[in-house]
């Protein structure tokens, strides 16, 4: 934040930070939320508060909980004691709740999970079309606007196999998009990915960032850590163990795992 | 020099290291051969023929049979000639296939869904049938039920009665015989030209629906009249119903009358679920009233209704924790309308054309039955075994092609908001039915096959009929077997033809 560099991804980390965000909205509460498969304790105790035009980054090792916790988010999967509140809408076992939090609220998947069956602009008009009612040219004229923010307009008519996975991953996020949610959630959108799609993929979330986007992102990419979030939560075994600003994340964390993680990820 | 060589073009080779020479060499080779190998058995069959005296061709076809044939579709006799006993040995394989297709797909996808349901009882119960049911031969299934359980039916004067004059004894099942008048001809037509119109409305209304966003004005409109009309009807049908288990409530035409009015104001309310519960638990009280009372008949009274309220209760919750489930009903077509115009139109046409349908109850005389139409039990047996043979069989290509589509398709569709119906017509199931359809495509052609090994049971079908005892009676092998062999080749290219279509229509593009 202090040294100002030529370097333009730099000069984008500046305009991300000061991103407006909100002090009175809060997107996301999640309060002493617990979860369970089974016997095994998967999520301990969650306080969480995302205020509206966060960025948060979620890392951690694999099996701490990071997943779970975004998909508990928009009750992908159910959590068992606590609360968790988006848009202001309590998450329950009522499915009219569920259906409203999900309309506002997107997710982009590692697997990318386009329909293979669809055309990526069918798949990116069939939920305007059967869950908004938007008529099918007005979703059309959409479904474009996004692919061309996602630089792949020219795909609009082929089938998710014929793209490649920096494509798709693009596609998925443009498909998210169609149904202008208020917060996207990013479930390791490039783990999946060859190392050189990684940029492409990357950059159309640093844009969502710069336009206000309120996200959720679990991710191993510390770069985009620090370039776009203001906040990042460290879990280890189902808890947050530790949440700064990226900057003091990386350059002064407080707590032993947190230490040893960044020193086996940064090299 | 040599390095010129290699810039000129490749480096040559001796023709018989060339692979086309080869290629074409090798061919011709198997072509000789099999050409020589059909000569030789051709050649070989006529000369045998002619040493034994016999003639070929298929002359035989237009001579009298001599034969009867227990069950057939066509009117065959003694005198009919061979051509008339391969029709009738077609058409009964054509009938037991038929319908054998459509009851085994039903089940098989029932069965299918069972084995994944998330209900441990139903999921291992489906389990076992599948498990057991296909590591069973088929002969020793249709023998089963031929012998073990057809044919240990009591006899003709000790039948058992079911309801609505059908009664079950060795000699099969007799059901009473519909006696159509002419007029029924057009509540026929009605009825198919109503499906017709029932689905291209509801495609047409979808199509309008994925346009414009909204159904079209016409169809809510209708649908929301088409809504009244069917709970009116279904609710009148409730509380007659009721009336044969509670006595107290039958007071006559106009308390029914009263109810659905009653019911139908409510399905305007926003309590419409509790009125759909309301006539859910009463037809399901008089149908479980009536199961009970005909299954233990030697129960109390009392007992059996009680019972039947408890299986009514039990439905009534399942309904009601389903309709809670599936909230948020905006958007969607409601089925009333279809329903409403494919039974309403040809009871409209029954009625004003003053169609009639008799029937012919069948009654018991000194030695049999008089009246009623009679399904051969052969046929009811084999009918029965490659049914539940060719479900278990079904029910694992189902679950294979659910299981096919990936958790995070439907994952994908849910975090877009899609709701549970959604979800399963737009994205579960067109993936799955491509992953059902080929294997289901070659079930359906076993199904087919198989049905010849009601030979064994003596249901006369074509390899019965026709290699059996037109071939025994001619000795026309050759023309016999060649002309059954080419209509089972038939049946499956045909199959195989269309499921080569389908699959070229619905192939996932890649690349």
């Amino acid at each position: 934040m202090s040294d100002i560099s030529s370097n333009s991804a730099e000069e984008r980390a500046i305009n991300a930070s000061q991103m407006k965000v909100s002090d009175t909205d809060v997107a996301i509460d999640v309060v002493g939320m617990h979860k369970w498969y089974g016997d095994f304790h998967v999520l301990r105790d969650i306080d969480l508060k995302v205020m509206r035009g966060e960025r948060i980054v979620v890392a951690g090792p694999s099996g701490s909980g990071k997943s779970t916790l975004i998909r508990c988010m928009n009750r992908l999967e159910e959590h068992q004691q606590g609360q968790i509140i988006v848009n202001g809408t309590e998450l329950t076992a009522d499915l009219k709740r569920i259906d409203e939090v999900r309309r506002e609220v997107g997710m982009v998947f590692q697997h990318f999970n386009l329909f293979p069956h669809l055309t990526i602009l069918q798949n990116l008009t069939l939920a305007p079309i059967w869950v908004r009612g938007i008529p099918q040219a007005e979703a059309e004229a959409t479904a474009m606007h996004y692919l061309e923010r996602v630089k792949i307009p020219e795909q609009a008519n082929k089938f998710p196999g014929q793209l490649s996975g920096g494509q798709q991953q693009r596609v998925a996020i443009a498909r998210s998009l169609c149904m202008q949610p208020k917060i996207m959630l990013f479930d390791e959108p490039t783990s999946a990915l060859d190392p050189e799609m990684v940029k492409e993929v990357l950059e159309v979330m640093i844009s969502l960032a710069e336009e206000g986007m309120t996200m959720i992102c679990v991710t191993h990419e510390m770069g985009f850590a620090r370039q776009v979030a203001n906040r990042v939560i460290f879990m280890d075994q189902g808890q947050i163990i530790e949440q700064n600003e990226p900057e003091t994340f990386f350059s002064n964390p407080q707590h032993e795992r947190t230490k040893l993680f960044l020193s086996q990820i940064l090299h | 020099m040599a390095v010129q060589d290699n810039i000129a073009g490749p480096p040559r080779t001796a023709f018989y290291n060339d692979p086309v020479i080869r290629g074409i060499f090798y061919q011709l080779v198997v072509a000789g051969l099999v050409i020589a190998f059909l000569t030789w058995i051709i050649l070989n069959t006529a000369q045998n023929l002619a040493a034994q005296n016999k003639s070929t061709g298929f002359g035989f076809l237009f001579e009298t049979s001599g034969f009867g044939i227990s069950f057939t579709l066509i009117p065959f006799d003694r005198s009919s000639y061979y051509w008339q006993a391969f029709v009738v040995g077609l058409l009964n394989t054509l009938l037991v296939a038929v319908i054998g297709i459509i009851f085994a797909t039903m089940l098989g996808f029932v069965l299918g869904v069972a084995r994944l349901s998330s209900n441990w009882l139903i999921a291992r119960c489906a389990t076992v049938y599948v498990e057991v049911i296909r590591n069973i031969p088929l002969l020793l299934q249709l023998f089963f039920w031929y012998f073990a359980v057809l044919k240990a039916m009591p006899a003709v004067r000790q039948s058992f009665e079911l309801p609505l004059s059908i009664f079950v004894n060795q000699r099969g099942i007799i059901v009473p015989r519909p006696l159509p008048d002419f007029e029924i001809f057009w509540v026929a037509v009605t009825a198919v030209l109503a499906l017709v119109a029932a689905i291209a409305m509801v495609v047409w209304a979808t199509r309008v629906r994925t346009k414009t966003g909204h159904y079209p004005v016409v169809v809510s409109r209708a649908s929301r009249i088409a809504g009244l009309i069917v709970t009116f009807g279904v609710g009148y049908l409730a509380i007659s119903l009721l009336g044969t288990v509670v006595p107290a409530l039958s007071l006559g035409p106009v308390f029914p009358l009263i109810g659905a009015l009653v019911l139908a104001g409510i399905s305007l309310s926003p309590y419409g679920r509790y009125g759909r519960v309301f006539i859910g638990f009463a037809i399901g009280w008089a149908v479980a009233n009536f199961l009970l009372g005909g299954m233990f008949a030697g129960l109390g009274e009392g007992i059996i209704v009680l019972g039947a309220a408890l299986v009514a209760l039990g439905i009534a919750w399942t309904m009601l924790s389903a309709d809670r489930r599936s909230a948020a009903t905006e958007g969607k077509l409601p089925l009333a309308l279809p329903v409403l115009i494919v039974i309403a139109l040809p009871a409209l046409v029954y009625w004003v054309t003053g169609a009639s349908l008799a029937f012919e109850i069948p009654v018991l005389e000194r030695f049999n039955f008089a009246g009623g139409l009679q399904l051969v039990p052969e046929m009811v047996a084999l009918v029965l075994g490659l049914t539940i043979y060719t479900a278990a069989f079904i029910a694992e290509n189902v679950r294979s092609g659910i299981q096919a589509v990936s958790k995070g398709q439907t994952e994908a569709a849910s975090s877009l908001g899609l709701r549970e119906g959604d979800r399963l017509r737009l994205v579960v199931v067109p993936q799955a039915m491509r992953v059902i359809i080929p294997p289901l495509t070659s079930q359906y052609l076993n199904l087919t096959k198989n049905s010849s090994l009601g030979a064994a049971i003596g249901y006369p079908e074509l390899v019965n009929v026709f290699m059996g005892t037109t071939l025994n009676q001619t000795g026309k092998a050759i023309e016999v077997i060649a002309i059954t062999m080419l209509v089972y080749l038939t049946l499956s290219l045909t199959t195989s033809a269309f499921m080569n279509w389908y699959n070229a229509r619905v192939a996932l593009v890649e690349r």
